[in-house]
């Protein structure tokens, strides 16, 4: 008993915190996304729910769809690009510079970073200026979604490197030895006992990458085109120059309801077939 | 000759330009309990890993019955492990786990079923199928490993220091397990400890490596009371050692002249003549130690006088270093009457005298 109420007094502070920053930010969004509209922006108190009436628009649909489709492609590729690595770190006789590397981006500024992938792959851009002294066709890179999905998976590898090395740095190889010696090809000694044995790491990695992209404002700003808009842009449109605030209330909660859905399903997926600790 | 011989044929390997093994040759008898024994760094582990296929030898040849397994994949070999660590699959029962091999085949449900009930009931898990390695104590992680690795029916079983992990009443517990069941599958088993004692006590054989060499392959009793060379009758349990000068030559018997014992008799398990260095070596257990001296002296008698240096009493006996000049003498007494109630006890600083039969010192070295 008296072990439960220190309990609660010590998460006091993180339990406010979380409640003033995060509960009711959203509380406030989600009452937002059901008022009338003003007519120069902002709300007024009358219900309404024509915030949510974009489904029927054709367009919405689209961008519904162009966010699920670069963030799903970016989520995978970057988890397949993370576990290869992740595993090379792990095993490797210098893990900590090369942790250290993986870390180095953090240290500038995140638009920066994009506009760095502006200058290497723009019109103007590095790569193109290279193209033209070879005597080749300059070539659009940019403003497509193939550029929202490079540059999200440049953006996001770090959040899956870092969870996945955690997961692989504890994990026995000799397991690898004893499926191989019990009769399983390489291959198969990789995905009967490595993967299984990483998977929380692989969900946390896939958590990490999918969730901020779904969320996705800038890259797609930044080296989307018209046709790679995301949920993310549409929101701060409908903010700032549309000024159409429940609407952006509306689409903002349902993305909310969607990354939550998510999170519950993977993380059930993960307490599932676990026999107590590695 | 039964299945499961281990033939090793000029085996060498380096490591960044350190030869581990030295053109090692030596075969394994089908169905033996084969223990190769050494220090860290003999080479023992790499010649195990070498056999189950997970290092390739730079040169050489490994044959598994009349089949040449050097170049084999660790998946194609008729041979499995057991680890030192166990290397058990966290995240399969403990039922799935010995389940894994046969699973890797293809074999039906119903088969595997009765298999891996068969071997949970020879190593006693039988109520623990449905749990997972971590709910096990690791005398039980042991019997899952060794389920594991004999479900698959392989030639040979090697086990790689397989008992370092467990506690010494545990070890014991378990060493006698290994040979229960390893008279009950009848396989090969290649041991590889450094405990000299673990190997002393299952082995049919032993052999005995140190810096990627073996040098002297025998059972235990051979290594023991004959061993090769002074480095493995050091190593293989205590001894004292006697060096001199041989001064005499009989038919059996011959007289050495000891800077620190005197004259020394001793049996000619080689041949030796008058002039020739020797070294001898007499296990402590064999040393009689006297407060006074013995009113009847066999004619093979050894005996010389010492001072007790330390004494350490561990209950089924006492242990008594002697020094004869500046030199320990090791002599071990097993207590088999009251220990308090033993007519003559030795005290710390006690003047003694140190008797030992001549037949039963051997002759290490003749240089």
């Amino acid at each position: 008993m008296k072990n439960q109420r220190s309990g609660l007094v010590y998460s006091a502070p993180i339990t406010l915190w979380l409640t003033l920053l995060f509960v009711v930010p959203t509380l406030i969004v989600i009452v937002y996304s059901f008022l009338k509209k003003g007519t120069y922006g902002g709300v007024e108190w009358i219900f309404s729910a024509n915030g949510y009436n974009f489904f029927s628009s054709s367009y919405f649909l689209k961008v519904v769809w162009n966010t699920v489709e670069i963030s799903v492609a970016a989520t995978v590729i970057t988890v397949l690009i993370a576990i290869p690595v992740a595993l090379y770190i792990a095993t490797s006789k210098y893990k900590n510079f090369l942790l250290f590397l993986i870390i180095v981006p953090f240290w500038t500024n995140f638009l920066i970073r994009i506009y760095s992938w502006i200058a290497l792959l723009g019109n103007n851009g590095l790569l193109n200026k290279l193209f033209i002294k070879l005597g080749l066709e300059p070539h659009q890179f940019l403003y497509n979604k193939s550029a929202v999905i490079l540059v999200s998976v440049y953006a996001y590898l770090p959040y899956a490197i870092l969870p996945l090395y955690s997961a692989i740095e504890k994990f026995d190889f000799a397991m690898i030895d004893a499926a191989r010696d019990l009769g399983a090809s390489k291959m198969t000694a990789y995905s009967k006992t490595f993967l299984p044995n990483i998977k929380p790491g692989i969900i946390t990695a896939t958590l990490f990458t999918f969730i901020p992209a779904l969320g996705s404002y800038a890259i797609p700003k930044l080296v989307g085109g018209n046709n790679s808009q995301m949920l993310g842009n549409i929101i701060a449109r409908e903010l700032t120059i549309t000024r159409n605030w429940p609407k952006a209330a509306a689409i903002s909660t349902i993305l909310t309801i969607v990354t939550v859905a998510f999170i519950f399903t993977l993380s059930k997926y993960d307490k599932d077939h676990k026999g107590g600790d590695v | 000759m039964k299945q499961g011989n281990i033939k090793i044929d000029s085996i060498s390997k380096s490591f960044d330009g350190v030869e581990v093994l030295k053109n090692i040759s030596f075969e394994i008898k089908g169905g033996e309990f084969f223990s190769i024994l050494g220090g860290s760094g003999c080479g023992k582990t790499t010649l195990l890993r070498m056999i189950a296929g997970f290092i390739e030898a730079d040169g050489g040849a490994i044959y598994l019955g009349n089949e040449e397994i050097t170049h084999l994949s660790p998946n194609k070999r008729d041979v499995n492990t057991i680890f030192q660590t166990y290397a058990l699959f966290p995240h399969l029962t403990i039922y799935e786990n010995i389940a894994f091999p046969l699973r890797l085949k293809k074999i039906k449900d119903a088969e595997i079923d009765r298999e891996v009930k068969k071997y949970l009931e020879m190593v006693k898990l039988s109520e623990h199928a449905n749990k997972y390695s971590s709910q096990l104590s690791g005398g039980q992680k042991q019997r899952v490993a060794i389920a594991r690795a004999l479900i698959n029916k392989p030639k040979v079983l090697l086990l790689d220091e397989p008992l370092s992990a467990l506690d010494a009443k545990l070890r014991q517990h378990m060493l006698i397990e290994l040979d229960n069941i390893h008279e009950e599958v009848g396989i090969t088993f290649v041991f590889v400890t450094h405990d000299q004692q673990e190997a002393l006590s299952v082995s049919d054989r032993i052999a005995v490596m140190k810096d990627g060499e073996v040098l002297q392959i025998g059972t235990p009793s051979e290594i023991y009371e004959s061993p090769a060379n002074a480095y493995i009758a050091d190593f293989i349990g205590e001894t004292n050692f006697i060096e001199g000068e041989v001064v005499e030559v009989e038919d059996e018997f011959g007289y050495m002249e000891s800077p620190n014992y005197g004259r020394i008799k001793f049996e000619l398990d080689k041949d030796v003549v008058v002039g020739n260095h020797v070294k001898l070596t007499i296990r402590p257990e064999k040393v009689k130690v006297s407060k006074s001296k013995p009113r009847y002296l066999d004619d093979n008698d050894n005996i010389f006088k010492g001072k007790i240096e330390e004494m350490i009493y561990s209950g089924f006996q006492s242990k008594f270093f002697v020094t004869v000049e500046d030199k320990l003498f090791s002599a071990f007494k097993q207590h088999v009457d009251f220990f308090e109630e033993d007519a003559e006890t030795i005290h710390w600083k006690d003047e003694v005298y140190v008797i030992w039969d001549s037949a039963d010192s051997f002759l290490l070295e003749v240089m």
